[in-house]
């Protein structure tokens, strides 16, 4: 009688051709490879030297310009002409700047159920809440999955995470996701797959599961998986590709390194702090934390529904004096989706900057660089030090809710607030 | 085979955007200068101070964050010899060593800042040749052991055209 399979022991035994338990080396194919505008160069060095000649697959190697789009100065355009003139010789995918966010992007056209997805970019995770076995990695390992359409993974333990009940109002999967990390810590899951399950996950939206699937790595996970449903279904036929869904469910006899149980129902708006996203707290605990920039968008929350959430919130408002209220819609589709829905009148109307898809201010490349003692609540992932342009400024995570109330105090606030 | 020099020690979490950090990316096309900012902001002198074949000593979950093969490559640009962890994040583990540059996981609290250490890579053992303490480190998996001992991955792909473990 075989063991039962985790969703990664499951994908990466089909995709190895071997029966694959946790603690294997296996090599197993790609099924999708991408790089963005930060490390593609790197990349197409390493491939180049390499001596791999060509693509393995070119129609499912893509290069995403989304980081510094458009660019600020010079010697970002040059990388961008490199990485162009790459695309053209190799015949491979290319979205140039305006597209929005490779991990948004990956999701909508590419990623399917049950892929291997392999990006040059830590946030590459992202893929796992439609069900992908999808992972960060390094240039050079993402130049030889170019060349080869394979590479070597150890197949990761898992954690079974178990959310059960319904959010509070104001509540959602931004609180969860950042909950967990502060629970378990930025290196509280090095190493293994989170993979989530419960009546919570299973009531969740795609966006919603992009969130959490997102963020897995800010434990330090190399995958964050979900189970695909009918929910997954409905995204990918609206998406125009209903014929990339398949069924994935883990056993039920899988073998999980620890479950950790939540109830969706116990969380509260919650916030990292600087400069650690394990550092959380509940908003409300962070009154009279004065912020100058709110930033709400990026790949973490910068779809329709995070915007909907922010927009019902500012409609009608006025962010506090003085305060810079940024907006960064993750892709060129869900811009249009917001724009189609009457958000980004609200926005503009509200006194916002309405930035253009892509990363925005989150890399602190461009758009949004704070300055010294200045402090941001931002709904992106990641709260390092220096992180958004300067190490001498602090930075806030939260819900795109939290954003919204944030920006209307001019202090951190919890949403409940003014909902 | 037998590494020398001195550590530089950092705390716990040191990120890839200490290591190096996004405003810099404008320089990742031009090595030489991306890498006179190794670690600045965990330590604005590290790159005067640094000496070739010289250990990089940090804390728990070291190279957390992004998956910028830059941050281990501007280390080993800056002439570290090999990291010493307690323990490493998974994306900055496995760029270090197909970049050529040993990530050794040992229990660092008993190194100070400016010890002289000798690590032997054979025998698993870090000496602190200041305090005279002996630690161990961790066994690196043998498909990444192969990587290291080719110079790299790509290197590794040069010679053999195909990956394998």
């Amino acid at each position: 009688m075989s063991m039962g399979k985790t969703l990664a022991e499951k994908i990466l035994s089909e995709k190895s051709g071997t029966d694959a338990k946790a603690g294997d080396i296996v090599i197993a194919k790609v099924d999708l490879a991408f790089v963005q505008d930060t490390t593609g160069p790197l990349t197409v060095r390493q491939f180049r030297s390499s001596g791999m000649g060509k693509l393995a697959n070119a129609k499912r190697t893509v290069i995403f310009i989304d980081h510094a789009a458009p660019s600020p100065n010079a010697n970002l355009s040059n990388d961008h002409i490199l990485l162009r003139d790459f695309a053209r010789e190799s015949g491979c995918i290319i979205s140039d700047a305006g597209n929005g966010v490779c991990h948004q992007i990956v999701q909508e056209a590419y990623a399917r159920p049950g892929d291997v997805v392999v990006g040059a970019d830590s946030h590459t995770v992202t893929a796992g809440g439609l069900g992908a076995f999808a992972t960060g990695m390094g240039s050079s390992d993402v130049a030889v999955a170019f060349g080869l359409g394979k590479n070597w993974f150890r197949v990761p333990e898992s954690y079974k995470i178990e959310v059960t009940g319904d959010f509070q109002k104001g509540v959602g999967a931004k609180d969860l996701i950042l909950h967990l990390i502060g629970q378990i810590g930025a290196d509280g899951a090095t190493y293994k797959s989170l993979e989530f399950h419960g009546n919570a996950i299973k009531t969740m939206s795609m966006s919603g599961r992009f969130t959490i699937a997102n963020m897995a790595v800010e434990a330090g996970a190399k995958a964050g998986i979900f189970e695909s449903d009918e929910t997954t279904e409905a995204f990918l036929k609206a998406e125009g590709r209903g014929k990339d869904y398949r069924a994935l469910a883990a056993d039920a006899n899988a073998t999980y390194e620890k479950t950790i149980r939540i109830s969706a129902s116990q969380l509260e708006p919650t916030v990292s702090r600087p400069h650690t996203v394990d550092n959380t707290a509940p908003a409300k605990d962070l009154k009279g934390v004065k912020i100058q920039q709110v930033v709400i968008g990026t790949c973490t929350n910068g779809r329709l529904e995070d915007l909907e959430i922010a927009a019902s919130i500012l409609k009608g408002k006025k962010p506090a004096q003085g305060l810079r209220l940024i907006i960064a819609p993750a892709s060129r589709r869900e811009l249009l989706k917001a724009i189609d829905a009457g958000l980004i009148k609200t926005f503009v109307e509200a006194g916002a900057i309405v930035l253009p898809p892509g990363c925005g201010p989150c890399m602190g490349l461009h758009q949004g660089a704070l300055g010294d003692g200045e402090s941001s609540l931002s709904t992106a992932n990641r709260n390092f030090e220096g992180r958004m342009g300067n190490p001498k400024s602090f930075i806030y995570l939260g819900s795109p809710a939290t954003a919204a109330a944030t920006a209307l105090k001019g202090e951190i606030t919890d949403p409940r607030e003014v909902m | 085979m037998i590494l020398r020099g001195k550590a530089h020690k950092f705390g716990d979490g040191i990120s890839t955007d200490h290591i190096i950090p996004g405003r810099y990316a404008h320089l990742r096309s031009n090595l030489p200068e991306l890498a006179k900012h190794v670690l600045e902001d965990a330590d604005p002198d590290f790159v005067k101070k640094v000496k070739p074949g010289d250990f990089v000593v940090g804390g728990s979950n070291f190279g957390l964050g992004s998956s910028r093969e830059h941050a281990p490559l501007v280390i080993k640009m800056a002439g570290v010899s090999a990291i010493l962890a307690k323990s490493a994040a998974r994306i900055f583990f496995r760029n270090a060593i197909n970049l050529g540059l040993p990530v050794l996981i040992c229990n660092t609290d008993k190194i100070d800042d400016g010890d002289e250490l000798e690590v032997d890579l054979t025998e698993g053992t870090v000496r602190d040749r200041t305090n005279g303490s002996v630690l161990t480190f961790g066994r690196i998996p043998e498909v990444m052991l192969k990587i290291l001992n080719e110079g790299g991955l790509i290197p590794y792909i040069q010679r053999h055209g195909d990956i394998k473990v």
